[in-house]
């Protein structure tokens, strides 16, 4: 099965959208529900940063028998720092990030520890992908 | 303790799903949705003053049942609306966050950790 999603530079009215509508996909292919919380706040994490600090983007979900892949490539200003992007606590978030409750500096690392393989590639000035697999047990 | 029983001991409302019968035995206060996303196990209820769509969203997607809004903070029709989407309960309250945890602490209710 495959899902596109649309990512819009600062609407954090649908950020969400993409990872609420995964949720009710794998609830209905009965997939394990400690899988479902793991990767739909994964996908969350990575929507909320791409809205936060990207130009826009895209958000495409493959799901097949045994694992689900959530590919997050977006146009912006990319990550020049991977190591310290990845450190708890670092974060270079906006102000109206913060206040919508987010821009602590967990959201790469809260991607890491809810997925099973997590590839980020980043170009400055050009954007960021972030591929995320997390195999599922049904 | 049930989101009705939680909502009289707060003098609080219920909005969004009306229906909840769970019974609700934990629950974490932050204002840092981050926090919330990094909690591990099962968590029923989230005391918080942040009152934007996020927080809605936050709890579904931490399978959080019920939020209590505290700090005499109301959500708006569109965070009803998720709320009743995804049967999450809203309880605002007039009493501050740090009320809300000592009285439902005293009534039974665990933190997370």
């Amino acid at each position: 099965m495959h899902y596109t999603f649309d990512i819009e530079k600062g609407n954090f009215t649908n950020a969400g959208n993409a990872s609420g509508s995964v949720k009710k996909t794998l609830k209905q292919l009965n997939v394990d529900p400690s899988s479902i919380k793991r990767i739909v706040v994964a996908l969350y994490e990575a929507e909320i940063n791409a809205v936060a600090h990207a130009y826009g983007g895209k958000i495409d979900i493959d799901i097949d028998g045994d694992k689900i892949v959530m590919v997050v490539a977006d146009q912006g200003p990319g990550i020049p720092n991977i190591e310290l992007a990845m450190t708890e606590g670092y974060s270079t978030a906006s102000q109206k990030v913060r206040e919508m409750g987010f821009g602590a500096g967990m959201g790469l690392p809260n991607m890491k520890k809810n997925t099973d393989k997590l590839d980020i590639q980043t170009e400055l000035g050009v954007g960021t992908t972030i591929t995320m697999t997390v195999f599922l047990k049904n | 303790m049930k989101a009705k029983e939680i909502a009289e001991l707060l003098n609080g409302r219920i909005v969004g799903c009306q229906d909840n019968n769970e019974e609700l035995t934990n629950a974490f206060s932050s204002d840092l949705m981050s926090d919330v996303l990094r909690l591990g196990g099962k968590c029923s209820l989230l005391i918080t003053g942040l009152c934007n769509i996020q927080t809605i969203r936050t709890a579904e997607m931490a399978e959080i049942n019920t939020i209590i809004l505290a700090r005499g903070k109301t959500a708006d029709e569109e965070m009803v609306e998720h709320a009743i989407d995804n049967d999450i309960t809203i309880i605002e309250t007039e009493y501050s966050i740090f009320k809300v945890s000592g009285l439902l602490y005293t009534h039974g209710i665990n933190p997370m950790y």
